[in-house]
Order: C-alpha cells, then sequence, then structure tokens
C-alpha cells in the first residue's frame, strides 16, 4: 500500500499534473460515450436485444410456417383478407415489450443501484444525461428494431413463398411498413426510457408502458361503436402501429397521422420527464 | 473550500437539516460527525447539488455545485449509497465516470492500481465484498485528482490495512492542501484522522471546532490525585473543584480543575500528593455528552421520530 501511496502523491510537477484539466465546458460528446459504456456493460442490455430479435423472428417464423400449413384449407375472403407483410411482423406485439424493459432499465437501474447519483454528481447538468441517454439508446433501439423488422420480414416471406403469398419489398407500402415496424419499436423503447425516466422505479414504468400500450386498448375495446375504434386508434399503441401497415383501414389512422401523433405521445412523456428531472432530488 | 450558509432541508413536517452554517477549509481534515438521522448524507448530498436545500446555499470553491463542467476534476465524493451497478465491471463503472468529465481512460487503471484493485478489475462488481466496493467507490472519488473530497464513512468495511491506508491518504492529501470532509462513526478512526469537527444532531450545528478544542471543553477531562491524608486534600479542593469523587481504589477524581491548579492547592495546605495525573476524555466520551440531547434513533424514545431542538 505504502508504494501506491507514494505512486498517487507523486506529482512532480505540481499538484494537477496527473489528470489533464478539459475546457470548462459541457462535454456532450464525452457524456454520450459514457451512456454507451453504461448500456454495454451490463448484461441486461444484450438479454433484451436478443429478446427482441428472438421474438421478433421466431414468432414470424413460427406464424408464417402456421398460415402456410393451414392454407390450403382457408376459404377465398380469409385468403383476400391476408396481409402476408403484417402477418411476419406479428411478434411486434411482444417484442415491444423486449425494448420497452430496455429503455426503462436503461434508467431505472441508476435510480435502483444508486448509481444516478454518482452519474448527477459528475455532470450536474442533469438534462445532458437523459439527453445523452436518449441519444445512445435511441440509435440502439433504431438499429435493433429495423434490423429485426427486416430480417423478420424476408424470413416470413421466404416462408410464404412456398405457397406463393409472400410480399416483395418493393411492393405498394411495405417498405415503409417494415421500415416503419423498427421505428415503432424503437419509439416504444424510447417511451420505456421517457416513463423510467419520470417514474424512476422499474416496476412503475414497466406498469405504465403496458398499461399505455396494451391495457388501454383492451380497455378502449368495450366501449360502444364506433366509440371504441375511434379511441384504440389514437391510443399510443394504435397510432404507433399505422407505421407498420400495409393496407389502411377505416379502424386505424394513415401513416403519417399516425406517426405525428405517436411522436406526439413521445414527446410529452419526455418534456415532463425532462423537467421533473432538474426539479427533484437525486 | 466548502461554504454552507443557512442551508437547511426539510422533508414536509420533518427538518433534516436546520440552518446549518460553517467552512470547510483547505488543507485539513475535517470530520464530520452526527447521530444516525442527524443529517450528514442529507447535507453532503445538498454540497453534490443532489438535493435541493429547501433554504439556505451551499457553495464549493466559491460555485454552486451544479454550475461545475466536468466536476470530478474538482470534487471526488463517495456518499452513503455507493451507487455501484452489481453487473458492472469495476473497470467500466470508472470508465464511464472518467468518460463523462474527459478523464482519460488511463487514469482508470491508475485509481484502480492506487486502491489495489487491479487484480479484479474487470470482475462484476456483484461479487465483490464490501470493503472492495468502499475501494472501488474511493477510486470514482479520486479520478479526477480533486482538491475538495467528501467521503461518507469511507472506513466501513475496510478492513485494518485498509483503514490506517485511507488514513495515511486523507492525511497526506490533505498536506497537499485539499479540502477533505470525512464522516464516520467510528471516533477513534476520526480522533486519529481528522484536525477540525462539524458535529451535528437532529440537522442543527453543535459545534465547528478543533479536535483538541472540542475534547478539552468536554466535562470528561478530570485529574486523578492520590495522597495518603485524602481527607485533608479532599477540604483543601473542596471550594476551587466543581466535583470531587473518591474511588474504590483511593484516588480522588477532581472536576473542574487542573493539574496546576491541584497542585498549588495541595502545596499551600501542605498536603502530600502521590500522584497527579491529568485523564482526558476521548473523543467518543466528549461526542456523547455533547450529542447525547439530540439523538434521532434511540432504543428507548417513545417518540423518536418526532423532532425536538437540541438543547443548546
Amino acid at each position: 500500500m505504502t508504494t501506491t501511496l507514494q505512486a498517487i502523491l507523486a506529482n512532480p510537477d505540481g499538484k494537477h499534473s496527473a489528470v489533464p484539466r478539459p475546457p470548462d465546458r459541457l462535454g456532450m460528446k464525452g457524456v454520450i460515450a459514457s451512456e454507451w459504456t453504461k448500456l454495454r456493460s451490463v448484461r441486461s442490455t444484450w438479454w433484451t436485444v436478443a429478446s427482441t430479435f428472438a421474438i421478433m423472428i421466431g414468432f414470424g417464423a413460427l406464424l408464417s410456417w402456421a398460415y402456410v400449413s393451414r392454407f390450403d384449407r382457408l376459404d377465398l375472403s380469409e385468403r383476400l383478407s391476408f396481409d402476408p407483410t403484417a402477418h411476419a411482423l406479428r411478434g411486434l406485439f411482444l417484442a415491444q415489450l423486449a425494448i420497452g424493459v430496455l429503455g426503462v432499465l436503461a434508467i431505472t437501474n441508476e435510480y435502483a443501484t444508486g448509481m444516478i447519483r454518482n452519474t448527477f454528481g459528475a455532470v450536474p447538468q442533469r438534462s445532458a444525461v437523459l439527453a445523452a441517454k436518449l441519444t445512445v439508446f435511441g440509435a440502439v433501439a433504431l438499429v435493433v428494431g429495423e434490423v429485426a423488422s427486416f430480417v423478420t420480414f424476408f424470413a416470413g416471406q421466404a416462408i410464404l413463398a412456398q405457397k406463393n403469398i409472400g410480399a416483395g419489398i418493393g411492393d405498394p407500402h411495405v417498405l415503409r411498413a417494415v421500415f416503419g415496424t423498427g421505428v415503432y419499436l424503437a419509439g416504444i423503447g424510447i417511451m420505456g426510457l421517457g416513463l423510467g425516466a419520470l417514474l424512476r422505479r422499474t416496476a412503475g414504468a414497466i406498469s405504465a408502458l403496458f398499461a399505455l400500450v396494451l391495457v388501454l386498448p383492451i380497455l378502449a375495446e368495450a366501449l360502444p361503436s364506433p366509440w371504441n375504434t375511434d379511441v384504440i386508434k389514437v391510443l399510443p399503441g394504435g397510432a404507433g402501429q399505422a407505421i407498420t401497415a400495409v393496407r389502411q383501414t377505416s379502424d386505424s389512422l394513415s401513416a403519417g397521422p399516425g406517426l405525428a401523433l405517436f411522436l406526439g405521445y413521445i414527446a410529452v412523456i419526455l418534456v415532463a420527464a425532462f423537467l421533473t428531472l432538474e426539479r427533484r432530488d437525486a | 473550500m466548502i461554504e454552507a450558509r443557512h442551508l437547511t432541508k426539510r422533508y414536509g413536517p420533518v427538518v433534516a437539516v436546520d440552518d446549518l452554517t460553517f467552512d470547510v477549509q483547505p488543507g485539513l481534515v475535517t470530520g464530520f460527525l452526527g447521530p444516525n438521522g442527524a443529517g450528514k448524507s442529507t447535507t453532503m448530498r445538498m454540497i453534490l447539488g443532489l438535493d435541493a436545500p429547501t433554504r439556505g446555499t451551499v457553495t464549493v470553491q466559491g460555485d454552486p455545485y451544479r454550475s461545475f463542467h466536468n466536476p470530478l476534476h474538482r470534487v471526488g465524493a463517495l456518499l452513503e449509497a455507493r451507487g455501484i451497478h452489481p453487473g458492472r465491471s469495476a473497470r467500466n463503472h470508472l470508465l464511464c465516470l472518467a468518460q463523462s468529465n474527459a478523464i482519460p481512460s488511463h487514469r482508470v487503471d491508475d485509481v484502480l492500481e492506487m486502491v489495489g484493485l487491479t487484480s479484479v478489475a474487470d470482475k462484476r462488481t456483484g461479487g465483490f465484498s464490501l470493503g472492495m466496493n468502499q475501494r472501488l467507490g474511493i477510486a470514482g472519488a479520486l479520478l479526477g485528482d480533486p482538491e475538495v473530497l467528501l467521503l461518507d464513512e469511507p472506513v466501513n468495511g475496510l478492513d485494518p490495512e485498509g483503514i490506517i491506508w485511507i488514513r495515511t491518504l486523507l492525511r497526506a492529501l490533505a498536506a497537499e492542501g485539499r479540502t477533505i470532509l470525512l464522516s464516520s462513526h467510528l471516533m477513534t478512526e476520526m480522533s486519529m484522522t481528522a484536525d477540525r469537527l462539524i458535529v451535528i444532531g437532529r440537522g442543527a450545528l453543535i459545534a465547528d471546532t478543533s479536535v483538541e478544542e472540542f475534547i478539552r471543553r468536554s466535562s470528561g477531562n478530570r485529574i486523578r490525585v492520590r495522597s495518603p491524608r485524602l481527607d485533608d486534600l479532599r477540604a483543601a479542593l473542596a471550594d476551587a473543584a466543581r466535583e470531587l469523587e473518591t474511588r474504590d481504589d483511593g484516588a480522588l477524581i477532581v472536576t473542574g480543575l487542573d493539574c496546576p491548579q491541584v497542585a498549588t492547592l495541595a502545596a499551600a495546605a501542605g498536603v502530600p500528593v502521590h500522584e497527579l495525573v491529568a485523564e482526558t476524555a476521548s473523543l467518543e466520551q466528549a461526542y456523547l455528552e455533547l450529542t447525547q440531547d439530540s439523538v434521532e434513533y434511540r432504543p428507548d424514545d417513545e417518540s423518536h421520530l418526532s423532532f425536538v431542538h437540541p438543547a443548546a
């Protein structure tokens, strides 16, 4: 111990020669690098990313295979209403929860472990921390969402091609729907991050996210028509899923307004998260 | 230099920190003492800008903490809750802190070596002992080679070698002119490490003084004196002493006089003195005496959650 102590104190060129001082301003690049280190260095990140891929691709393949094996016994109306793109991407409804949980954990695990105090002690500009988290997590979630969506689409269509019922990526609206699915997944993840920042507790934030995207539509279902469909399509899930659909029906918004409304929900959550983050005790 | 002015923190009806005004001077180790729940950790969080004061201000080197950029270069802190993700390796824990403050990554290896964790740098901290986590927390506080260090119970869980190591480290850092605020409930440790003491009870300042002065002011300072003519000695000291007590072993314990005074009075009365010893109170005795009215959580205290101002 004594030798290491001497090493600490051996600053021959003056007191603070050991660590060069950066300029006196916020170094956003460093904060982003720090958030990337945090995200990549815990195993829950890789588990949730792997789950997102497994759920998307697994369900896409399974449901496509099931449809193919029953295809010969389906009647014409069922065949006509079949949407091969939406069918292959159906795993979205479960995968959104995996990526949403990743978003929640990206901040609530800091509150759970007390790391948040080290984080805000190192970067007292708390909004910069949340902005860096959004940048890093948003980029990861978008890449994960898009890769999962495109791989799932092509795998599903390859299976559906056995009955010549697959869609091509060049068919009308298909590219937008597949790309939109990745955007939707990333958006749900960011919503999770925002809710995590707002609520600070893992269980609370995950419950809130599930309630928003899964439970509210079920409750709205109980409304008399046409209120039920009118309400469901403007809920966060319904609005976001509008960008994942190839065929537009009267039960959903079209892609543009759907995306705008979905981003609006995310914006409201994030604004609330930024405002409370600066004001509350850490 | 840390300057707190009328620092106050309320949680609803509970006053956790009550109008604290103090300075923590550079070049010294300042001990921060108080019973559990006295407000030490809350005060430290306010210094670091983590909790906002209800009233009052606190600055570090003249500025409020939240105005700092890259603060790890100026202030290192070890907080009550160590704040280490159990699934992250020691190196990555330090690396993410270093990156956020533009500290070169080789400094991470340096501080890991300083605290003796190089061999477990890439192990997840979930498997660390309390003492190892403590060392990792201290490594984090030292990352930016800061001029100000805030350490909440740094010796908690350290083995004797570790305790001596941190004591030596803190003394050396203070000798370099750095500002060190250290909380500990280990009085012996505090008396060996600290130069000054800030003592709080129920959130309010009880004492802000040097360690020597703190002990000297304690009524626990007594003189032990022996004489073959004990009754004559008692008579000689009776008027001047605050209190006289004869022990079973025949020693007379004098309170309220110092050694020269006792010797002079005995000589004037012509009483022989066989032993004359100053029994200095320990920091622990002095501390207990001073804080007995302000202990927040006591086993038999029915009203332990209510708040009462400490007796002045």
